[in-house]
């Protein structure tokens, strides 16, 4: 039995038309697998490689470059919630905002809530900026926060 | 003068501004099928001769890029919009995406036909979702109506757009990390030459542009490179070497102003007169005390610089890297700079990509020294060491292979220069001023 289903490979295979070779794909396969599975495991990464005819250190190698994606050791709670910590966040509060969703989760930036309801981390520069400090809660950014505000938020999720 | 409308924001805020529909009421693509129909050559001539440069960060002349491609090349080439935006400080591609996607598309396919491209992939930063739904709403629609696919309006041109989304490195803002990224490798930029219009994605010969600038390309080719220059500021008569800074900007303007915003003008705006007229003031009734001019790897413009233009050789003057991506970012005097500088050496440290050793060694190292200065074990000499660390990592010393690392000294150089007395201050007083939350930043 292997890790990935059938349909997630064949989400995968669905972008090889787009590119002209198959380790283009790694990206996007990563993400696929990334959502379905709030992880990507090792026999994940495996069974990637086997579909983009890639040998598995390839894929870790690409892999293990961007911090986004998360292995077995690591796996993310039901939300992900990034706070932003650049410079204009920092200088309208940014860092009292995670201050603040540290402390309602009782966990640090990096770590999953013993609930297993958020992944807090902080995030550099989410290109909001107008609306500073903001936040990202899976694919939606948030902007305008302040402890109050956070604090609903995160309340909800 | 007359007041200046908007071109690239002229839609932003009109309801249902990302559909097709709505795009075509307001004479979107009513002259695609002619442009398709010029010689390439003549659309980058056009495109050349405005004098549009890229507004990316590094102003390099856009047509004059296009130029560089084999001639005769049998292909495929490709185009690569830059779409991963992650300067600190600087939001104006997003805005342009999740508001106008059409907008972006039809520059697309302009510069598609006149590079000789049939497949363009989108790099577009992870974070950025709801752009990412604005821009495959909008491929789908022009996929349906026959502006994207096959013999586009009759034409003969064919062009695919692939949205190619990324994951969190700024690194692959860089166009030849944004290419080893799209190709599913670490994002490592690549040692020039071959630059990527000779040998670039699946080395093919391949262009990158910044959304901006293919934005602009759309307003150029229906209203002429007349009106384009007939904006802006033109070359230094004295100076040979100056292409000028023609056409609008958009600039993006936050921190501690009373109204943080992005707002689009002719290049050669002051900053002054960004954060006065446009972003309702320095907040708090203060005043302000540091000015990035161009997100943060361009550095700090002190009090007397203030009315620095911020067109394309504008920061240079006043010792700051460039116009960069035009993002200002506002510090109030009750900010110490030490606070500000830390912030810019720990997003360069993160950011940067391990590959060469004075990038990787030289971020994380002056990251330590300003630590130690904000617990309040600082020395004096820690200041000519960070400036020594500073001056020996980037292009311009000539020990790295990418411009990050440039941009990761420039702060530094800047902070440190024409801000001395507060750091100076700080290690003196043998005091930390951290903030349990500024502690919580610290340790991660």
């Amino acid at each position: 039995m292997g890790v990935l289903s059938e349909e997630l490979k064949n989400q995968i295979r669905d972008n090889f038309p787009k590119y002209p070779n198959k380790r283009a794909v790694v990206l996007p396969a990563l993400h696929l697998v990334h959502d379905a599975m709030r992880e990507v495991s090792t026999g994940a990464i495996v069974e990637i490689a086997e579909l983009l005819e890639l040998h598995p250190s390839e894929v870790h190698d690409t892999m293990s470059f961007y911090n986004f994606f998360k292995d077995e050791k690591h796996t993310l709670g039901k939300h992900r919630v990034w706070v932003c910590r650049s410079i204009s966040c920092m200088l309208r509060g940014g860092e009292e905002v995670l201050e603040q969703v540290c402390n309602k989760f009782h966990i640090h930036p990096g770590q999953t809530s013993a609930d297993g309801k958020v992944t807090l981390e902080f995030a550099e520069c989410l290109g909001a900026c107008e609306g500073a400090p903001c936040i990202l809660v899976d694919d939606e950014c948030h902007m305008d926060m302040d402890v109050e505000s956070v604090s609903a938020l995160i309340e909800k999720l | 003068m007359a007041k200046f409308e908007p071109v690239l924001f002229a839609r932003i805020n009109k309801p249902d501004s990302t559909s097709l529909k709505s795009y075509m009421a307001d004479g979107g693509y009513a002259r695609i099928k002619d442009i398709l129909s010029m010689a390439p050559a003549d659309v980058t001539n056009i495109v050349k001769d405005a004098g549009l440069r890229g507004r990316g960060g590094a102003g390099f002349p856009c047509g004059l890029k296009w130029t560089f491609l084999p001639k005769d090349h049998p292909g495929p080439i490709y185009l690569c919009i830059n779409a991963d935006e992650s300067e600190p400080g600087t939001f104006n591609n997003r805005i342009l995406m999740e508001k106008d996607p059409h907008q972006l598309i039809e520059g697309i396919m302009i510069a598609c036909h006149a590079i000789r491209s049939n497949s363009a992939y989108l790099y577009l930063r992870y974070e950025y979702g709801r752009s990412y739904r604005a821009l495959d709403a909008a491929v789908k629609e022009c996929y349906a109506a026959g502006l994207l696919g096959r013999n586009i309006k009759g034409t003969g041109f064919n062009l695919d757009i692939v949205l190619h989304r990324g994951a969190g490195a700024y690194i692959c803002g860089e166009e030849t990390g944004l290419i080893e990224s799209l190709e599913g490798k670490r994002a490592w930029p690549r040692i020039k030459p071959p630059f990527p219009a000779i040998e670039g994605l699946f080395r093919k010969p391949t262009i990158v542009n910044n959304v901006e600038t293919l934005c602009c390309v759309t307003h150029i080719l229906y209203r002429g490179k007349e009106w384009f220059q007939s904006i802006g500021v033109p070359p230094d008569p004295n100076n040979p070497r100056d292409p000028g800074s023609y056409g609008p900007k958009l600039y993006c303007v936050s921190g501690h102003v009373n109204k943080p915003c992005c707002v689009e003008l002719p290049l050669g705006v002051t900053a002054r007169e960004l954060v006065e007229e446009h972003a309702g003031g320095v907040w708090k009734g203060r005043k302000a005390k540091a000015i990035v001019p161009g997100g943060i790897s361009m550095g700090f413009l002190c009090e007397k610089e203030f009315d620095t233009k911020l067109d394309f050789a504008g920061p240079g003057k006043v010792g700051c890297l460039g116009l960069g991506t035009a993002a200002v970012v506002v510090v109030d005097d009750q900010t110490s700079m030490v606070d500000v500088l830390f912030n810019c050496c720990r997003f360069m440290s993160h950011e940067s990509c391990g590959q060469c050793t004075p990038c990787r060694e030289g971020t994380a190292w002056m990251t330590k020294i300003l630590t130690r200065i904000r617990v309040g074990q600082g020395r004096l000499e820690d200041l000519d060491l960070l400036m020594e660390v500073a001056s020996s990592m980037g292009i311009i010393p000539g020990t790295t292979i990418c411009g990050l690392s440039d941009g990761a000294a420039w702060p530094v150089k800047n902070a440190i220069s024409k801000f001395r007395g507060d750091f100076e201050e700080y290690i003196n007083s043998k005091r930390s001023t951290m903030t349990s939350a500024q502690q919580l930043m610290e340790v991660h």
